[in-house]
C-alpha cells in the first residue's frame, strides 16, 4: 500500500515500519525538486495549512514553511507571543476558531506533552506534531534516518548512539521509537542526571562513558546542550560538559574507524561538539537541514492526500 | 478482468517501435536537438526501446528520462487515489530541447496534461511532442498524439494492457474487459 496508516503524525511510537518506510522512499522525489529551477509543485493547491506555534521556534517552522510552500499550499502562520493564549484563551478554543477558519493540515508545536494528539482527537483537521514538550519530534527523527540510511543504506543492525540529554529531548524519543522500528540497534549517552530511567524496558542501551559509546557506534547523534536550561542543573559547568562527553577530533582519532556525525541543530561549538568534527567530512549537520525540507515535504504529501 | 483479444505480439512490437522511430526521425530531421522522455512506470520503458532505436537509425546516442507526474495529478489533489510517488530522473537541460514524451497508452488525456505541467517546471523546450503506443480515446481533455502506434477503439469497460518483458514476461499489447 502506498498510503500512510493513520491521517496524523502525532509521533513515530508505534507507528509501524512500512509506514516510516513509505515516508523515507517518498523524500528522494522531494529532494530532486528542490534541485530544480522551479522549486515548485501543485499537488496541494487550495489545502491551507497553518503552522500553530505555541512555542518559540525559527528553524522548523521555516523548514516546514518552506516544504509546504513548495507543495503550492496556503500558509497561515500562528505564534503564541502574538496570539490571544496570552489573552487567556484555551488551547481548545484556540484550535477550535483556527478550525473554524476551514484549515486541512495543523503543523503543532507546544510545550506540553500529548498536546497534539488531544487536539487532533477534538478537530478534524490533519495534525502533524513539530515538537511537543520532552515528548516527540517525529519529522526530525525522520530527518536524521534520512540522513542516516543515504550514508549507510540500510538500518539493520546499524549502531546508532544519541548522546546529550536524553531525558529531556523529544528528538532522542522520537529517534528511539524509529530507529528500533527499522532495526538499527539503539544506545544512549549522557550524564546519570539525563538519562531516563526506563529506556532500558524499550532495548536501549545506556553509556555513561563516552569513550565506550563511541567505540559501540557506527552513527553518532549529537543533542545540543540547552545552555539557558542545563548548565548547572545537570552538570556541573559548560567546560565541565565539553570534557566529558563533548565530541572532539581527538577522541574520534582513537577508536580507528569513522563515525557518521549528525546534530539537530543549533550547535553550541566548543561545547557537546568540536567546529572540526561539526565542519568535517564525516558531519552531515548540513545535509540535514536539506533533508528537513525534503522529508516535511513528503509527510505533507502522505498526509495531505491520504484518502478518507 | 477477461481477456478479449490480442493487439499485438511480440514481432509486432518490435515494427511499431522501429516505425515509430523512423516517423519522429522525419519530422524532426535527425536526434541533435532531440530527447526523449518516458511517463513512469511502462512509458519509461518504452522510451529506453525508443532513444535506442533512434540511437541505431543515427549513430548517435539519444538523452533519455523519467518523469514521475503524481505530483501534477489531479485525482491526487482531489483525494481521489494515492499512488506511490517515485523520483522524475532527468538529468539533463530541457531547456530549447524538442522533447519527445512517451507512454503507453492515450486515454483521458489528464496524464499527458500533469506531464505537460511537470515539463513546463523543469524547462522551456522548444516543443514537446506526445509519442503513445495506442490512443484508445474517450479524452476528456484537448489533448492528441503526435504520433501514435495504433488506434484501437475501446469502451470505457475495457482496458488496453500493455506488457513489456523489462517487467512483464513478454511483449504484448492486450484488449481486456474490466467489466464482471
Amino acid at each position: 500500500m502506498s498510503s500512510l496508516t493513520n491521517s496524523h503524525l502525532l509521533g513515530l511510537h508505534n507507528v509501524p515500519k512500512q509506514d516510516i518506510e513509505l515516508i523515507l522512499d517518498s523524500t528522494d522525489t522531494f529532494l530532486e525538486i528542490l534541485d530544480r529551477p522551479i522549486k515548485k509543485v501543485p499537488t496541494l493547491q487550495g489545502q491551507t495549512v497553518v503552522n500553530l506555534f505555541f512555542e518559540n521556534s525559527t528553524r522548523t517552522r521555516i523548514s516546514f514553511e518552506l516544504a509546504e510552500r513548495r507543495l503550492s499550499s496556503d500558509v497561515v502562520n500562528f505564534s503564541a507571543s502574538t496570539s490571544s493564549v496570552k489573552k487567556g484563551e484555551t488551547l481548545l478554543d484556540t484550535a477550535r476558531n483556527i478550525e473554524a477558519m476551514k484549515v486541512d493540515i495543523v503543523v503543532m508545536r507546544h510545550s506540553a506533552a500529548g498536546s497534539v494528539q488531544f487536539l487532533s482527537e477534538r478537530c478534524t483537521s490533519r495534525f502533524i506534531n513539530a515538537g511537543d514538550g520532552a515528548h516527540e519530534h517525529p519529522t526530525q527523527a525522520l530527518l536524521d534516518m534520512i540522513s542516516i540510511r543515504q550514508k549507510t543504506k540500510t538500518f539493520d543492525g546499524l549502531n546508532v548512539c544519541i548522546i546529550g540529554d536524553i531525558a529531556h529531548s523529544r528528538v532522542a524519543r522520537s529517534n528511539i521509537y524509529g530507529l528500533l522500528t527499522m532495526g538499527a540497534n539503539v544506545a544512549v549517552c549522557g550524564p546519570a542526571s539525563m538519562i531516563p530511567y526506563d529506556l532500558e524496558r524499550l532495548g536501549v542501551r545506556i553509556f555513561t562513558d563516552i569513550d565506550e559509546a563511541l567505540h559501540f557506534s557506527d552513527v553518532i547523534n549529537v543533542l545540543r546542550i540547552q545552555l539557558e536550561r542545563d548548565a548547572g542543573a545537570n552538570f556541573p559547568s559548560l567546560r565541565e560538559y565539553h570534557n566529558s562527553y563533548g565530541i572532539t577530533r581527538r577522541r574520534l582519532d582513537t577508536l580507528g574507524k569513522e563515525l557518521l556525525i549528525l546534530h539537530p541543530g543549533p550547535i553550541n561549538r566548543g561545547v557537546e561538539i568540536e567546529s572540526e568534527v561539526a565542519d568535517g567530512p564525516s558531519s552531515v549537520i548540513l545535509p540535514q537541514v536539506t533533508n528537513g525540507v525534503a522529508i516535511r515535504m513528503a509527510v505533507l504529501y502522505l498526509i495531505g492526500t491520504r484518502a478518507e | 478482468m477477461k481477456f478479449l483479444q490480442t493487439i499485438l505480439d511480440a514481432g509486432g512490437f518490435d515494427r511499431m517501435i522501429s516505425r515509430l522511430a523512423h516517423e519522429i526521425l522525419e519530422r524532426n530531421q535527425g536526434v541533435d536537438e532531440l530527447v526523449v522522455i518516458g511517463l513512469r512506470t511502462r512509458g519509461e520503458f518504452v522510451a529506453l526501446r525508443l532513444a535506442a532505436k533512434l540511437g541505431d537509425i543515427e549513430q548517435q546516442q539519444v538523452h533519455t528520462g523519467v518523469l514521475d507526474v503524481t505530483l501534477y495529478r489531479d485525482d491526487v489533489r482531489n483525494h481521489l487515489r494515492q499512488p506511490e510517488v517515485r523520483a522524475t530522473d532527468i538529468t539533463f537541460d530541457l531547456n530549447d530541447k524538442h522533447v519527445i514524451l512517451v507512454d503507453d497508452v492515450l486515454f483521458t488525456g489528464r496524464t499527458v496534461r500533469a506531464a505537460l505541467n511537470a515539463l513546463m517546471d523543469l524547462g522551456r523546450a522548444r516543443s514537446i511532442q506526445l509519442v503513445v503506443l495506442v490512443d484508445r480515446g474517450h479524452r476528456e481533455l484537448p489533448i492528441r498524439a503526435d504520433f501514435i502506434g495504433k488506434n484501437v477503439p475501446t469502451s470505457r469497460g475495457q482496458e488496453v494492457r500493455v506488457r513489456l518483458r523489462e517487467v512483464d514476461d513478454t511483449d504484448a499489447i492486450d484488449l481486456v474487459s474490466i467489466e464482471e
